[in-house]
């Protein structure tokens, strides 16, 4: 039950694009097709997975933990840390990838590196270990690594439904009679702020 | 006089967000109030500033196989510093802008600035495109808070000016996507209009 809540609350209420404003790079820049936002979704749900497991890892028995035989908190480098771990990370996925799944790698492959990136994947490994989880119904806690695991990969399959809608609607706008001054990236912004209104009705149901 | 050119540059021709997109992530998520996006803004101009005369100064010694990384370490370590100096000193705005602080780190305008222009240039010339890029940035986030204040809240730089409420909805997260929608708009057409004048 608690994980269903948890899945509700990341993939509609706290939208990852369009209601904490993280991954609008590749929101605005891969979302000209329908295909290609699909394949950028599935290789997020994958990287964010497992960067939350290693940086939730190295934060609770790395950054706080007993070196030396003196109990030390260096959690202020955490930033330095995570950023070089998701980006050796990402290298590695690529390449094992590249190994054992070559179809699986054709389909993703252009779009591992950007991933390094998307701040959606920082962004969220640092919440996860700064931010107590609260929700109705549920008492606010910090998220044990289950949870913290389960929540990025819902950010990241609500990033999917987001930028997909999204591409979608860009497809169709490609087709109309847009104002001059509102061509390319304006128009995009305003479509996005009008599916951010529609996501604003999530808003109460967990 | 050569050299003054690179700082109006950044704010002018190549502005981060009207004019080249880049860091969208902040742009639309901190700038609630003018005083959240100018405190953004500055926070991303200082470490812009740092690590743009670092990188120029390391550029010649840097493997360029590796480059990216070592950028993103030296971006990295300026980011902490300044995360460290904002939870110091100025802890409200800190806890406002939370998260993005950090993220700066993944800003492509820093990342962007250093590959694009550092690693070619002097320090000097470094720091004038770091200032001047940085103030651009700064300039368009205080304005998006700016409207997005003045309608959602009815307040300029947290003096409200009318008791009634405002359009609540230009706070929140559609009011971002709009707004900077919009002044994007105004800014081709302003644009247009000097081209035919």
């Amino acid at each position: 039950m608690e994980y269903l809540i948890i899945i509700i609350s990341a993939v509609f209420v706290n939208n990852v694009v369009l209601s904490q404003f993280l991954g609008i790079c590749p929101f605005l820049g891969v979302s000209k097709k329908v295909s290609t936002a699909f394949g950028m979704s599935l290789a997020l749900v994958l990287v964010m997975g497992l960067a939350t497991l290693v940086t939730y890892l190295i934060q609770n028995y790395v950054l706080i933990n007993t070196w030396f035989g003196e109990k030390m908190d260096i959690t202020f480098m955490q930033t330095i840390v995570f950023i070089l771990v998701i980006a050796a990370l990402v290298q590695m996925v690529e390449i094992i990838l590249k190994k054992i799944n070559p179809t699986l790698y054709q389909a993703l492959g252009i779009f591992l590196p950007l991933i390094t990136t998307n701040c959606a994947v920082l962004g969220a490994s640092i919440l996860v270990v700064t931010k107590e989880f609260s929700a109705k119904g549920v008492e606010s806690h910090m998220m044990n690594l289950g949870e913290s695991v389960v929540y990025s990969m819902s950010l990241a399959i609500g990033f999917g439904i987001a930028i997909i809608l999204f591409a979608g609607m860009r497809e169709q706008l490609e087709l109309s009679n847009v104002p001059k001054a509102l061509k390319g990236t304006p128009i995009a912004l305003i479509t996005a702020g009008l599916l951010a209104l529609a996501f604003m009705g999530f808003q109460g149901i967990v | 006089m050569s050299k003054f050119k690179y700082l109006i540059d950044g704010i002018v021709k190549n502005n981060p967000t009207f004019v080249l997109v880049l860091g969208m992530c902040p742009t639309l998520a901190t700038t609630t109030s003018a005083v959240n996006g100018m405190g953004m803004g500055l926070a991303t101009m200082a470490v812009l500033l740092c690590s743009n005369m670092v990188i120029s100064l390391l550029a010649p010694v840097i493997p360029n196989k590796v480059r990216i990384p070592c950028y993103i370490v030296v971006i990295a370590a300026f980011v902490t510093v300044v995360q460290l100096v904002m939870q110091a000193y100025t802890p409200g705005l800190y806890e406002t802008l939370g998260i993005f602080i950090p993220l700066i780190v993944v800003n492509c305008i820093v990342l962007g600035r250093a590959e694009a222009f550092a690693n070619k240039h002097s320090v000097l010339e470094s720091a004038l495109d770091g200032l001047g890029i940085g103030i651009g940035f700064t300039l368009a986030l205080t304005c998006i808070g700016l409207v997005r204040e003045v309608l959602g809240n009815l307040s300029a730089f947290e003096n409200k000016f009318s008791s009634s409420d405002g359009m609540l909805v230009f706070v929140l997260a559609p009011g971002a996507f709009l707004v900077l929608g919009y002044l994007m708009v105004l800014f081709n057409k302003l644009k247009d209009r000097k081209k035919k004048a």
